[in-house]
């Protein structure tokens, strides 16, 4: 039994279902990410097992337990979010943004212990950001910004970590940035990472298990040398490609399927009707 | 179909009041006037009152229309933005200060608290980062800063509080034709700036970049949008107070129904807003009888709920 | 247990103003050394206030006698005169700075905007409908009027609460249902003002406008009371609204119950507006202005609920003693002076948060 599963789960807002009946387990010590295309409920999926969607049947279990029954704070020791959207208060300095991240394991009484301090700098340091700490958060760059808000999220000091699409709205060499850090965290501290990301060779890449989805179901999961073929890109994007091993790392790299007919690789899978 | 809700509306305004009229008796008194006492009252109370409904209706929904299009803001409204409050402000310190009675003197003072404010808004709203909750904050506030003033002048002069407190809510009550000719040229004027600059506007509904790469004026059409938002907000407050909502209201239902194109937009809104206005007047005159509700109370009342459920309806994204 | 420990819980040594306070019992507290200054400056500042205030009048009485009365030592002259006339007053004038205060500070936070303020919202207008409706429906006394004022605060926060309910009360949804219901209430408080004869009339705008003249004991107790319970518990809920500033889902996963705490939270805050309006009316812009006043001069970020509770006590008191000093014989309402300084306070506000962009 993994620590985090959801068992034949619906979901949905108000009258609109968006998956019904999904069970999924997340692999303890797994960086596993959750593709698919647009709407295909990867992001409500992501929702439900951080208990900020209550499934209307079935139900999210968190080392056994109904997440939902538990108490918040609990939850909020054991399971970290990266939303997609938070708002850093205005004139908020990054070392008091990281420190907000301790706000589970504190008390009325207990407001700002040794080791409250202690894991704000290591998360700090760990994400490359301990020099940054008096600075304003609304002075950085959106890469530096989200490596704040991870190291918020670290300073929770979590188990498991959920990011919902971590490198939206970043340039490519900082969504590299935020993605290499991610694997580090995953590969050092052992933490399980759930991510949902929207560039399937970044999933590919980085992934130890990938889940891919499609209107609301489960298509395939696995590790993403197994499961990523063109014939999988196919039925759950709709898109023809080949897939090749990625020069750096061997993982699997999709090829979309060039537009005209001439522009088609040797050895590619023949294409009809490219336009 | 809309004229004839216009025209249907008319009559019921000129027919329905603390004295009903029968349909014959308005025609009587419209065409073959002989002086009496019906026919008086439907020459010198009815249709005084429905005319000045109908210009000033016309006036705040195209108004509305103008500033939504300016600020590209759905949220946007002379009444609610403060354009009537800082009208109003004006008005009480004229009435107050510098002694002015009348009507004349009201009008010149409403188009300069209306100007201010509506700059004040503009510049507020024009601003890149605006979104609409801000500017409908920054409106709110200041139109309770405006009545706070306005409550505390009274307060000071209660002489003024006994004329005021009729004055600073909307209605159409006092009309007389003496009236309707002191500010039917101030919003024929508006009227028609409004009227020539449907086209720019459409364009810069699109945002300033595309606008200006269409080749419209930005800043003319931004000039001429302030000055009839002006006129039409300025002198609709002086001649009966401030009404909210109408600005807002009309130019929603119209765009249900003509789609987004401003040259659509405008003719519409000019002429069901007053329909809508003349409609308030008559359910306040007819459902508090033989007293009545001032039309501006029951457009708050009718406006609030339309406002909340667009609100409800909208995601932020959209607003 | 005194403190053992004491050290700057920045980064490295770099000079930062927040201090821990550790005990031996393994407690931690967070102390802002500015803010913490602050609050005791702001506190002095209201405490000050009123020895002056109660020193003026037709009876004068020097700081010192106002203390040694307060203290029990004075003359029976100066002991009917402070503790039946003039204490009251002033207790209710801290009293009802302080709710305005922290309950701006709550709405602030929760509608993340520095304009979304109980009187903007509709909450203010709320209570004037109720108590206008005593004052010229029912020609109603004193503590009835306070009981409208009450009653209508509490059911437009309910009505706002459940308008804006829709799988959960975002922040914006609240603001524009609150300005609905402004606009809504504004209109009807029209409305019965021209009901009213000029009598009731004046009364009416002269409660309108807020103000401390004539308040006593009676208008005292409620309010302490409400204070009393009230204020301990919004406090304890201030690191959640900390942590409720940087969004909903971050709050959540942070493990607030961030609905709960918002109910909690707008419950107290509505409830302590409406309990102030009712003393003293509809005193403008004290939550307005006095968060944002406590938030520059602290200089730090979070709701700043305790500093916010100081100033709108102090800023309060001191309007008072402006109200009664600057124009001569003709004393005017508390509510005239907050209202002008709140109008200039918020032009400013609006010019200087459009030049940042945040308007």
């Amino acid at each position: 039994m993994q620590r985090l599963t959801a068992e034949s789960v619906t979901l949905g807002y108000d009258q609109r279902v968006i998956a019904e009946n999904l069970s999924v387990e997340i692999p303890d010590h797994s960086f596993t990410v959750i593709v698919g295309p647009n709407a295909c409920g990867k992001s409500t999926l992501l929702r439900a097992l951080s208990r900020m969607l209550k499934p209307a049947r079935g139900r999210v279990l968190l080392d056994g337990e109904t997440i939902h029954s538990l108490p918040a704070k609990k939850v909020a020791r054991t399971l970290g979010l990266l939303p997609q959207s938070s708002i850093a208060p205005e004139g908020i300095t990054v070392a008091d943004l990281v420190a907000r991240g301790r706000y589970p394991h504190q008390g009325l009484l207990r407001q700002w212990s040794p080791e409250d301090e202690r894991i704000v700098e290591e998360s700090m340091a760990s994400t490359g950001i301990g020099a940054l700490g008096d600075r304003y958060v609304d002075e950085l760059s959106g890469g530096q910004r989200q490596r704040v808000w991870i190291a918020m999220a670290l300073a929770q000091q979590t188990p498991l970590l959920l990011l919902d699409e971590p490198t939206t709205y970043l340039d490519i060499q900082h969504q590299i940035d935020v993605l290499d850090l991610c694997a580090e965290l995953h590969e050092t501290q052992g933490r399980t990472l759930v991510a949902v990301l929207h560039d399937l060779n970044h999933a590919a890449r980085y992934a130890t298990h990938l889940i891919a989805m499609r209107e609301g179901e489960i298509i395939a999961e696995g590790a993403p040398g197994e499961i990523v073929t063109a014939e999988l890109v196919e039925r759950v994007f709709g898109l023809r490609c080949q897939v090749i091993p990625d020069p750096e790392t061997g993982t699997p790299l999709v090829i979309p399927a060039a537009r005209k007919r001439g522009a088609r690789v040797a050895g590619a899978v023949p294409v009809a009707g490219g336009a | 179909m809309a004229v004839a809700a216009l025209v249907l509306v008319c009559l019921a305004s000129i027919a329905i009041g603390a004295k009903g009229l029968p349909l014959a008796d308005v025609w009587h008194g419209l065409f073959h006037y002989a002086g009496s006492g019906d026919d008086v009252l439907v020459r010198k109370v009815r249709i005084p009152r429905t005319v000045l409904g109908l210009i000033v209706g016309a006036a705040l929904g195209l108004a509305g229309a103008v500033m939504q299009a300016l600020t590209r803001n759905p949220l946007a409204e002379p009444g609610l933005l403060g354009v009537n409050a800082g009208a109003s402000a004006a008005v009480v310190s004229a009435i107050s200060f510098f002694g002015v009675t009348s009507l004349t003197g009201y009008v010149w003072f409403a188009f300069a608290g209306a100007a201010i404010v509506s700059v004040a808004v503009y510049l507020l709203g024009g601003s890149r980062s605006a979104n609409p909750v801000r500017l409908a904050l920054a409106g709110t506030a200041v139109t309770a800063a405006l009545y706070g003033y306005v409550n505390a002048v009274q307060l000071l002069d209660s002489a003024a509080l006994d004329r005021l407190r009729f004055w600073t809510v909307g209605s159409l009550a006092s009309a007389n034709m003496e009236t309707v000719g002191k500010v039917w040229p101030f919003i024929a004027l508006g009227v028609l700036l409004t009227l020539l600059i449907a086209r720019p506007l459409n364009a810069l509904e699109m945002g300033d970049d595309t606008a200006r790469s269409l080749g419209a004026h930005l800043t003319r059409t931004r000039v001429l949008a302030m000055l009839a938002v002006t006129l039409l907000c300025g002198a609709a407050t002086a001649a009966c107070g401030p009404i909210v909502f109408i600005g807002l209201m009309i130019p929603h239902l119209v765009r249900a129904i003509t789609g987004p194109d401003m040259r659509w937009i405008l003719p519409y809104a000019a002429v069901l807003s007053p329909v809508l206005l003349l409609g308030a007047d008559v359910v306040g005159r007819v459902v508090a009888r033989p007293s009545e509700l001032q039309v501006g109370i029951v457009t708050a009342l009718l406006g609030g709920p339309v406002f909340i459920h667009l609100v409800r309806r909208k995601r932020m994204s959209q607003l | 247990m005194k403190a053992t420990q004491e050290e700057t819980a920045g980064t490295k040594g770099t000079a930062r103003s927040v201090r821990a306070v550790r005990t031996a019992g393994g407690y931690s507290f967070r102390m802002n050394v500015r803010a913490s200054l602050v609050i005791v400056l702001l506190a002095a500042l209201a405490a000050g206030t009123a020895v002056v205030l109660i020193g003026s009048g037709d009876f004068s009485m020097t700081p010192g006698e106002v203390v040694t009365t307060l203290f029990g030592h004075g003359t029976f002259q100066q002991e009917f005169i402070v503790t039946d006339l003039r204490l009251p007053r002033v207790l209710v004038g801290l009293l009802v700075g302080a709710a305005l205060g922290v309950g701006g500070a709550v709405f602030q936070t929760i509608s993340r905007n520095p304009l979304g303020s109980p009187d903007v919202l509709g909450f203010g207008q709320g209570a004037t409908v109720g108590a206008l409706t005593v004052i010229v429906l029912f020609q109603g006394g004193a503590a009835a009027v306070a009981g409208g004022a009450v009653a209508g605060g509490l059911l437009t926060g309910v009505a706002v609460y459940v308008l804006a309910w829709k799988r959960g009360v975002h922040g914006f949804r609240l603001v524009l249902v609150g300005i609905g219901a402004a606009a809504m209430l504004t209109a009807a408080t029209q409305y019965l003002i021209t009901k009213a004869n000029l009598v009731d009339a004046t009364r009416a705008v002269v409660w309108m406008t807020g103000s401390l003249d004539g308040r006593d004991w009676a208008q005292v107790w409620p309010l302490l009371v409400v204070c009393g319970v009230l204020l301990p518990l919004v406090f304890a809920h201030g690191p959640a609204l900390r942590v409720m500033e940087m969004g909903d889902d971050a709050a959540y996963a942070l493990g607030v119950r961030v609905e709960r705490t918002r109910l909690v939270l707008m419950g107290s805050a509505v409830l302590l507006v409406a309990v102030a309006t009712a003393a003293a009316g509809p005193i403008a812009f004290v939550s307005l202005s006095a968060p944002q006043l406590a938030r520059r001069l602290t200089r730090s970020t979070g709701p700043n609920l305790v500093a916010a509770t100081f100033m709108g006590a102090a800023l309060l008191l001191v309007a008072d003693w402006v109200s009664m000093e600057a124009f001569g014989d003709r004393q005017l309402p508390v509510g005239v002076v907050t209202g002008v300084l709140g109008g200039c306070y918020l032009l400013w506000l609006l010019v200087s948060e459009r030049r940042a962009g945040r308007i």
